[in-house]
């Protein structure tokens, strides 16, 4: 009697792991599609455009992605909300930028340096994460509003700093000429020019997009797999009680304070990473580049894509991308030339009253932005790609079917 | 005494000291920076009244509220177009134009808000705690891009309508509209203490922000109070707004966003929730802007406002009057 | 472990406990001292400081004044983190699970302070983490089972059933592998049969070595499995013993009865 039920309860476990496995599915369909679509677009796009424009462009969505994923560490695994997480991504960026330009030469220091690239992305990456730390120490007690405000003041800090030490940073000037990675062999082909197929020695990115582009889908792919492996882990379950409860949470014997500096930090560490490679990729660092609306346009992002959900957030982070920096800003050109295609392109005409139709909708952009994002909120508050946890008032009928299933197993 | 309450008053106690240096030393300059530092601070005590009520009542960071307090600004400036008011000395237009396009403003921005509320806020009132942010967010681009639209990306005049009449007084510079503002911004304050806490509607927004659902069983309509809420905070915002534009005589697009930025940190200066709290918090935080512009430098404010924040939340995470705090 | 021989006998020991809320005294001036192995309840009208001694205990609250003893070490202004590494793991008066988390889940976050993985592992997915993760997904069913609600394993927390709930709040809890395990009215809202199962489950909970203390206001389920009673009254404790002596004391009598009259 009691053994084949203990079969039959065993095998409803199984079961309903399997259905734990099918709502992973959409997870993989979502990384089998980025992956193909990842090797797709640069060899469709250099056909079809004979240039790589557009894989710098991809390069730059790159970075969000990354900001994005580890954005929703904080974000969606432990609940913190971080309004300032742009100031660790140009911590990474000015690490990278000081120590591997000519900058120093004009500062105080008057000695340039010149640290490899490859060791610079894990210093980026430790001093980003030490600055969240430093910053999370004091303030992770606090109650999660209250931690959003000193980041978000911490995020207005931290630029203003780079921009009022300018004996050091440039300030407004900003630092140019920054060091480009250097490879021993790189692969380059038609892409990179006119030549044929052939491996390079001693390769220098500089100029040459695709290899930009390849390494941070690396990069990218790699983050996947280490914040997922996170995700199911003792750490990771940590994080995600602390969000639902964290007196709870404590009383289970989870150092909260620890773990949500771990949240912090390992959040903050992505951003370092993103940064060095953004400077290394822009080879031109300003502390405009990290202000308020680069913190919020990540958040959206998250938000945007499904909390919690790691998948969710990389279609997050490229829809919005594409939003904000291909589709809004090509729309005037787009709206000038259908006037012109249908006869009203005196409309196009500059005067002092009236900016052109072009110039008009370059205005309406602001007003489009913020009303896609409230659309998007109000038709989707759980996001695009909510993850399990989110989503599972839906499944929950088809966990009920399972159990009656199962019941009526045990009828039998 | 812990640590942290000794390093608050560590830090309290230098800056006290450094100031009163300074005021022993160039008393003029001293007076001079005090009174611009109230009137810029009557302006954030204004719209910092906004934000913390917002947040007292449903615990949303209102982004779009220094956007509305800009607004304000810009649809002042285009209803005074419609009268023929003079720049270069106050005439009775001026002071009918005064009369009529303030309160309008008020009531416009008010009108504006609720209509936000519904549209953006309200339909997430149980959607995860995030997406009304993000919302509030979009609500801000939105509105900054009616006044891009509107006006274009340079700034915008506003009417210089009050009267110039200025004394010295030992040396220091007193302007009729230095006292216009901190008058304004105080009979405001005051009306609005009067109608919390008087007022049928003051006490339920006062019951809502406490527990929303007991409030609820008591039979106060939610929706009404919480739609009444960002009514009496754009009002102010508005006002706000126009006195900016007063005050200042320019105003533009992205103004409501640092601005908007500073006096949310006065809100959570006050004790966030806290609405004495942020009418204090506002003064403060005006003070301390102008304090640091002319003793460290304008390119510090920023720095000193925001780490000031910083080591409040710290020190002092109910904030300074730490009156109330909201308990999830 | 339950065979180790006991160093002490007294699994817990509070001496003259105190917890102040600005003027209100919640706990008074309490001592009482639990056996290793017993079932030991506390009882006592609303509002009587039942749940701020737990609090007291389980480091929540740091007492005003007085001393926390388990397990033969001072344990007093302990964080609540160190309380559970203790060994002491409870449940709530207003179940605290966590919601967005499935079952199984929520029971391997209660084998979190006894598993070894740090974040390399986890990071890199070494053996070691694998295994472990595997170890502790098994022991987590065994925990399900034993309250009886394994084939909920991947349901979520705030799906299940009330009584399923208390259920799995006691299944994190002994995931932790406490020596002492506090229970905050556990059968609060059950019906008569559920009563009768949780008793069941008690007894069960006991023979795993572990020390259970509980809050009770159900007469029936605290004179069925306790050993020995407190009586708490504003604060204070009036009564100390076996049910049966407590059941007759005129305090405990006039505290209910001057309360509900």
């Amino acid at each position: 009697m009691s053994a084949p039920r203990r079969a039959a309860a065993s095998r409803s476990f199984l079961s309903r792991l399997s259905l734990r496995e099918r709502i992973r599915d959409r997870d993989q369909a979502v990384y089998g599609i980025l992956i193909i679509a990842a090797i797709v677009f640069p060899l469709a796009t250099i056909y079809a455009t004979d240039g790589t424009a557009l894989v710098s462009q991809a390069t730059r969505a790159g970075y969000f992605v990354l900001l994005a994923i580890g954005l929703n560490v904080v974000v969606g695994f432990a609940g913190l909300l971080d309004l300032g997480y742009a100031a660790f991504f140009a911590i990474g960026a000015y690490t990278y930028a000081l120590l591997a330009s000519p900058q120093l030469a004009s500062s105080p220091a008057h000695h340039a340096v010149h640290l490899p690239f490859w060791l610079m992305l894990f210093v980026a990456m430790f001093v980003a994460a030490g600055a969240g730390a430093i910053l999370g120490f004091p303030t992770l007690r606090l109650r999660g509003d209250y931690l959003a405000i000193v980041t978000l003041g911490f995020g207005e800090i931290v630029p203003q700093l780079f921009y009022n030490f300018d004996q050091w940073t440039g300030g407004i000037n900003a630092v140019g000429i920054i060091d480009q990675p250097v490879l021993p062999a790189w692969i380059q082909g038609p892409w990179s020019g006119d030549g044929p197929i052939q491996v390079v020695r001693n390769f220098n990115f500089g100029g040459d997009p695709v290899a930009f582009y390849v390494l941070i889908c690396i990069l990218i792919a790699a983050a996947v797999i280490l914040v997922s492996n996170l995700y199911r882990s003792r750490l990771g379950r940590a994080w995600m009680a602390i969000r639902e409860d964290e007196v709870a949470a404590a009383a289970m014997g989870i150092n909260t304070v620890t773990t949500k500096l771990l949240a912090f930090g390992i959040g903050a560490s992505f951003s370092g990473f993103a940064g060095a490679y953004y400077a290394a990729d822009v080879s031109l660092v300003s502390p405009d580049n990290f202000l308020f609306i680069v913190s919020i346009t990540v958040l959206v992002m998250v938000v945007l894509g499904g909390m919690g959900n790691i998948s969710g957030v990389i279609i997050g982070a490229l829809v919005l991308y594409y939003v904000v920096f291909s589709l809004l800003p090509s729309l005037p050109g787009a709206v000038e030339s259908l006037a012109n295609s249908i006869g009203l392109g005196s409309l196009n005409v500059r005067t002092t009253e009236w900016p052109g139709l072009g110039g008009e909708t370059q205005r309406l952009t602001f007003i489009i932005y913020g009303a896609i994002l409230v659309a998007m909120m109000l038709l989707r508050p759980q996001g695009l790609l909510p993850s399990r946890i989110r989503e599972q008032e839906l499944k929950h009928a088809a966990v009920q079917e399972e159990e009656a299933a199962v019941e009526m197993e045990h009828a039998t | 005494m812990s640590l942290p309450d000794f390093g608050f008053y560590v830090l309290c106690a230098t800056a006290v000291v450094l100031l009163a240096a300074q005021a022993v030393i160039h008393p003029t300059e001293f007076v001079q920076v005090f009174i611009f530092g109230l009137t810029q601070g009557s302006i954030y005590a204004l719209v910092a009244l906004g934000y913390t009520m917002v947040y007292g009542i449903i615990e949303l960071i209102n982004f779009a509220h220094g956007d509305v307090f800009t607004l304000g600004a810009y649809v002042g400036s285009g209803i005074l177009g419609f009268f023929a008011i003079s720049e270069s000395g106050f005439t009775t237009v001026n002071l009918i134009a005064l009369l009529l396009v303030f309160p309008a403003v008020m009531l416009i921005m008010g009108g504006i808000n609720v209509a936000i509320e519904r549209v953006a806020y309200r339909p997430l009132r149980n959607a995860p705690r995030l997406a009304p942010l993000i919302t509030a967010i979009g609500m801000s681009f939105f509105l900054e891009g009616v006044m891009f639209l509107w006006r274009g990306p340079a700034t915008v005049h506003f009417p210089d309508i009050l009267p110039k009449t200025a004394t010295t007084i030992a040396g220091v510079f007193f302007g009729f509209k230095d006292i216009f503002v901190v008058v304004v911004a105080a009979i405001l304050v005051a009306l609005l203490a009067v109608f919390i806490n008087r007022t049928k509607l003051g006490k339920a927004m006062r019951a809502t922000a406490q527990d929303r659902d007991a409030a609820q069983l008591m039979g106060i309509d939610i929706n009404r109070t919480i739609a009444a809420t960002f009514f009496i905070g754009a009002l102010l915002a508005g006002a706000g707004g126009m006195i900016w534009g007063l005050y200042y005589n320019t105003v533009y697009y992205q103004l409501g966003f640092r601005s908007g930025l500073i006096a949310f940190t006065a809100a959570v200066f006050g004790g966030i929730g806290n609405i004495p709290g942020a009418a204090v918090g506002g003064l403060v935080i005006g003070l301390i802007a102008a304090f640091s512009d002319s003793y460290i430098g304008s390119k510090w404010t920023q720095v000193v406002v925001f780490g000031i924040l910083i080591g409040v939340l710290v020190f002092r995470p109910t904030g300074l009057l730490g009156m109330r705090v909201p308990e999830k | 472990m339950s065979q180790q021989p006991a160093p002490v006998d007294n699994i817990l020991e509070l001496t003259d406990l105190t917890k102040r809320f600005g003027g209100l005294v919640a706990v008074d001036n309490v001592s009482l001292h639990i056996k290793r192995g017993e079932v030991f309840a506390l009882i006592g009208p609303n509002g009587a400081g039942k749940t701020t001694l737990f609090n007291n205990v389980t480091g929540l609250y740091q007492p005003t004044s007085g001393r926390v003893v388990f397990d033969g070490r001072d344990i007093t202004g302990s964080k609540p983190h160190q309380v559970a590494r203790r060994g002491i793991a409870r449940t709530f008066q207003n179940i605290r699970l966590f919601d967005y988390m499935t079952c199984l889940d929520n029971v391997r976050v209660g084998r979190h302070v006894r598993m070894k993985a740090k974040v390399w592992d986890s990071l890199l997915k070494l053996p070691r983490e694998r295994r472990e993760e595997e170890r502790v997904t098994e022991e987590a069913m065994e925990f399900l089972r034993f309250v009886g609600i394994a084939k909920h394993a991947n349901q979520y927390a705030r799906n299940l059933a009330y009584g399923q709930q208390r259920r799995l709040e006691i299944a994190r809890a002994l995931a932790t592998e406490p020596k002492l395990l506090l229970l905050d009215e556990p059968a609060a809202g059950f019906t008569p049969q559920e009563k009768v199962e949780l008793m069941q489950l008690v007894k069960k909970i006991l023979t795993r070595g572990v020390t259970v203390f509980l809050i009770e206001h159900d007469m029936k389920v605290v004179m069925g499995i306790s050993e020995r009673i407190v009586v708490l009254d504003h604060g204070e404790k009036i009564a100390e013993g076996p049910p049966d002596e407590v059941r007759k004391d005129v305090r405990v009598i006039e505290a209910y009865l001057g309360k509900s009259a």
